[in-house]
């Protein structure tokens, strides 16, 4: 059999990094969340926000192990899959992926330590600390990841020579034209994402009237999150596009399906584009509005498809649909950021079910919007890995095509069954809910015998016979 | 230019193998010790031993690949391919160990499946790093500074049994560590493994030892010329002594020293091999001065490393201090 090794190679990276994003994505969000949630607690010394730390640490844990194993599969495939990508880039990213480990894996690898084993063992402070460490250092970790992928995206700083890139200027690297604004999109989605599953979790305890007073707080958090951090996500998203424009027109040409530069563009909302023909089908656009939000002007124009030539195509429709998936969602977000707001300014928030409904089904939005965005933004570098320097199908390892094809078919085995597992694992800890006060073992007891363990297990199972009545609704029956 | 910064880089990165391979290496251990027992209560306490280091623990081998790729590009785009199959296996089955911290309590009391991930996974994932060692050291083919071998060409009897090697060491780690860090039968229980694992180690040692003269000219000629030979044949004798003193303190029930022993006769075993190859990095093509970064993008990193590497050994050892209390039979962090 033929193995196209090329292909092979892309839906490999394609596969375990969709897949590692969505762990990331969650505990960048979720350790900031515990650091609120453990300050707060400092701060007003109220134990239901002790609590709901607790409870999502639980669940943190479960995520972050899983976003470390797939990221360490990643840091890997750089060299097997992509070895000649790696030689011409190692001198320029090679140095912000080594920051990265020294500035922020061990940080959270380090102080994830004290958070997940330390509750009865320190004071609060440390555990607070160690919190809030680990939140900065998953912020530190998306910084130097997101400046070495944005340096492929925009490379800027470095000099070609002998076919390998090198160093001219590391600010201009770092600093990449691109950088700051996937930067802050990128972590702005994090916390969006989370605050949506947070959000989900608390509205499903209402319906079932369980956990209400850590769920209420956690609507209320939620819901003021999403409000902002969605209308920010629109407003840095827009940014974002108009730096795109200016360094990668192409790709914008295939987010907006346009196809012609010379006529001023209509914003098109639906549409099937078909690369042959070069136009959409089924096309539903309103007239002009495109040229207003990219050029800022009714009658400006912008490149379209035709004026580059065709070897330099990303795949159009792949880019225009993921697109439109992704700001679908943040308008929807948005949307429910501000019916939140006026329920809870009506004081309706925690009794109106359709609402809580709603948002009940909501938890995977943010992730899908999240592998949306980065499918425009990787496959709108096609046909270039490092953008105009560096072709894809230049960029691979000189492994035959069936070690690719076998080991992508263990991949795919693999991470079917441990993030299915991992998954239906945390949604069990959901179920199980926070523990109530009267559950908690004595803190302060150095070693607390593991029977506390076993408990914390047994109830995520729904077995314990201290939850409250709705536990049954929800939790899984044996 | 700068002929220094590769050879800083290579002892930089050497570290990050060693540190490595004594960390990770007692926490794959575990996993190793794992079929010995099957009382659930012991499994626990095994774990509980490592639970809080082993994401620190595995850090270090994204530093180390980390580093290669960033110093030594070359070395780094003609070994991964090289290695694919390997490599691969190793990540995989590192991801089903590690998952197993995790989803074991979350699974309790239906947990038996990620005792098997985490044993399956633990054993594996040493055997194939011994594996990697194995094929890294036998040479890997070079042409046009790429790799240009076949999908297999790791695959041989040395790097087999070096994998094999390797599983032992990680158990003698794993069982030392477990005698150090715990009381009740589990400390029993690695008492009496320790020495067959110390037996076996010794054993892979010596053949290793043998068999890589025998076999590759370049390192017959490193340790057995005048004047070389007056220098290393230290380097044998003193893992013979430390393999003697350790199991002396195995059978005379000390508790820290076993572990300190494995420890050392690991770097004894470390720098044999070190001295087989230096300077190559890709045996035998490719020496650290072939394939080095640009000096810039080494100095960039440099600057970077000398301040934050003493504070990651700084945390590092924090961690291990704060945690440092033993583990009885019934007791966990959780
Ligand atoms: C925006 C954020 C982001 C992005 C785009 C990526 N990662 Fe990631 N990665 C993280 C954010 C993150 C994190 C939040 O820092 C994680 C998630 C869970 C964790 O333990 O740390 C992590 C873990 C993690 C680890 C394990 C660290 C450890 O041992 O603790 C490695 C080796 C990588 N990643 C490597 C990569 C590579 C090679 C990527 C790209 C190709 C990548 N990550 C994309
Ligand atoms: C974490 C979120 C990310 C996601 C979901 C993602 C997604 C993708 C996808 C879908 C592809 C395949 C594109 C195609 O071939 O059509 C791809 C390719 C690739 N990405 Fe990303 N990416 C992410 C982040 C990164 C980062 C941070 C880097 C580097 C620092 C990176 C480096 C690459 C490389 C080297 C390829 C392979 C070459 C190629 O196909 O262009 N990606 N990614
Ligand atoms: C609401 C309107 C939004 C707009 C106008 C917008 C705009 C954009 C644009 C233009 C890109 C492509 C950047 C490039 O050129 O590579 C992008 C990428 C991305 N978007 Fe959005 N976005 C929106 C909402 C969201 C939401 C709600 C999420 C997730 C919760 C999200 C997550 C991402 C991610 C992860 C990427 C890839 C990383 C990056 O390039 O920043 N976006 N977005």
């Amino acid at each position: 059999m033929e193995f196209d090794p090329v292909l092979l190679a892309r839906i490999q990276f394609a596969f375990t990094i969709s897949f590692h994003i969505i762990f990331p994505a969650f505990t960048i969000g979720l350790s900031a969340f515990i650091a609120v949630l453990l300050l707060a607690w400092r701060w007003t010394k109220d134990e239901k926000f002790h609590r709901l730390a607790r409870f999502w640490t639980k669940i943190f844990a479960v995520s972050f192990a899983m976003g470390v194993v797939s990221g360490i599969v990643l840091s890997y495939q750089f060299g097997t899959n992509w070895s000649r990508f790696s030689e011409f880039s190692g001198n320029v990213i090679g140095p912000l992926i080594g920051y990265e480990v020294l500035t922020a894996f061990y940080l959270e690898a380090t102080f994830l330590g004290i958070l997940l084993f330390g509750w009865n063992r320190f004071p609060p402070w440390l555990i607070t600390l160690a919190a809030c460490l680990v939140a900065t250092g998953t912020a530190i970790s998306a910084f130097w990841i997101l400046s070495a992928n944005s340096w492929m995206q925009t490379p800027t700083g470095h000099e070609i020579r002998d076919g390998i890139a090198y160093p001219v200027d590391w600010l201009q690297i770092i600093f990449n034209p691109s950088f700051p604004y996937r930067f802050a999109h990128m972590v702005n989605a994090a916390y969006l994402t989370t605050a949506v599953v947070v959000l989900a979790v608390g509205a499903r305890y209402l319906l079932a009237g369980r956990h209400l007073e850590e769920s209420r707080t956690m609507l209320r958090m939620a819901v003021g999150m999403i409000a902002v951090s969605a209308t920010l996500q629109l407003v840095i998203g827009d940014m974002h596009g108009l730096n795109t424009l200016e360094h990668q027109p192409v790709k914008v040409a295939a987010m907006e399906g346009h196809w012609h530069g010379r006529d001023p563009a209509s914003l098109v909302l639906f549409g099937i584009p078909d690369e042959a023909a070069r136009k959409n089908h089924l096309e539903v656009a309103i007239p002009k509005l495109g040229s207003l939000i990219l050029t800022h002007d009714w009658n400006g124009t912008y490149l379209g498809m035709t004026d580059f030539p065709e070897d330099q195509w990303p795949p159009v429709a792949n880019v225009f649909f993921t697109f439109r998936i992704m700001v679908g969602i943040g308008l929807l977000l948005i949307a429910v950021g501000f019916w939140g707001l006026y329920l809870w300014w009506r004081g309706r928030l925690f009794e109106t079910r359709l609402f809580l409904r709603a948002t009940s089904l909501m938890w995977p939005l943010g992730f899908i919007a999240i592998l949306a965005g980065w499918f425009v933004t990787e496959q709108g570098r096609q046909p270039w890995l490092v953008y105009g320097h560096l072709r894809t199908a230049d960029g691979i390892s000189p492994v035959p095509g069936a070690s690719v094809a076998g080991t992508l078919a263990l991949f795919v085995f693999i991470y079917g069954i441990v993030f299915a597992t991992g998954v239906y694992y945390i949604n069990r800890l959901i179920n199980a809910g926070p523990k109530g006060q009267a559950t908690e073992a004595a803190a302060g007891v150095p070693n607390r015998p593991l029977s506390g363990a076993e408990e914390a297990a047994r109830e995520a199972l729904g077995r314990s016979p201290g939850q409250g009545p709705g536990a049954s609704l929800t939790a899984p029956r044996r | 230019m700068e002929w220094y910064l590769p050879v800083i880089w290579a002892g930089i990165i050497g570290t990050a193998v060693a540190m490595y391979v004594i960390l990770d290496g007692f926490d794959l251990g575990i996993g190793i010790l794992f079929p010995f027992t099957h009382d659930e209560g012991e499994r626990d306490q095994m774990m509980n031993s490592v639970a809080p280091f082993w994401d620190g623990n595995e850090t270090w081998l994204v530093l180390g690949g980390g580093a290669l790729w960033v110093a030594f590009p070359t070395a780094y785009s003609v070994i991964m391919p090289a290695l694919y199959l390997p490599v691969i296996g190793m990540l995989l089955a590192l991801v089903f160990r590690g998952v197993s911290f995790e989803f074991r309590w979350v699974a309790k009391p239906s947990h038996r499946m990620w005792d098997i991930a985490f044993t399956g996974g633990s054993i594996v994932a040493a055997f194939l790093q011994g594996v990697i060692l194995g094929g890294l050291l036998q040479g890997i083919e070079v042409a046009d500074g790429q790799y240009a071998g076949g999908a297999f060409d790791w695959l041989t009897p040395f790097s087999i049994f070096v994998g094999l090697a390797v599983v032992a060491g990680y158990g003698l780690l794993g069982s030392t560590w477990i005698l150090m860090r715990t009381t009740g039968p589990v400390q029993e229980l690695a008492r009496r493994l320790a020495p067959s694992f110390l037996a076996a180690v010794l054993g892979g040692m010596a053949v290793v030892s043998l068999w890589t003269p025998l076999f590759i000219d370049r390192i017959a000629e490193r340790w057995f010329t005048l004047p070389n030979f007056l220098f290393l044949w230290p380097v044998p004798v003193a893992a013979a002594l430390v393999g003697y003193g350790t199991l002396r303190w195995l059978t005379t029930g000390r508790e820290s020293l076993p572990f300190i022993g494995s420890i050392a006769l690991f770097l004894l075993g470390y720098a044999g091999l070190v001295i087989s190859t230096v300077p190559y990095l890709v045996p035998p093509h490719l020496t650290f001065w072939d394939t080095a970064a640009a000096p810039a993008s080494q100095i960039f990193l440099l600057v970077g490393t000398i301040f934050l590497l003493p504070l990651v050994l700084g945390y590092t050892a924090f961690v291990y201090w704060v945690f440092r209390a033993k583990i009885g039979p019934g007791e966990g962090y959780h």
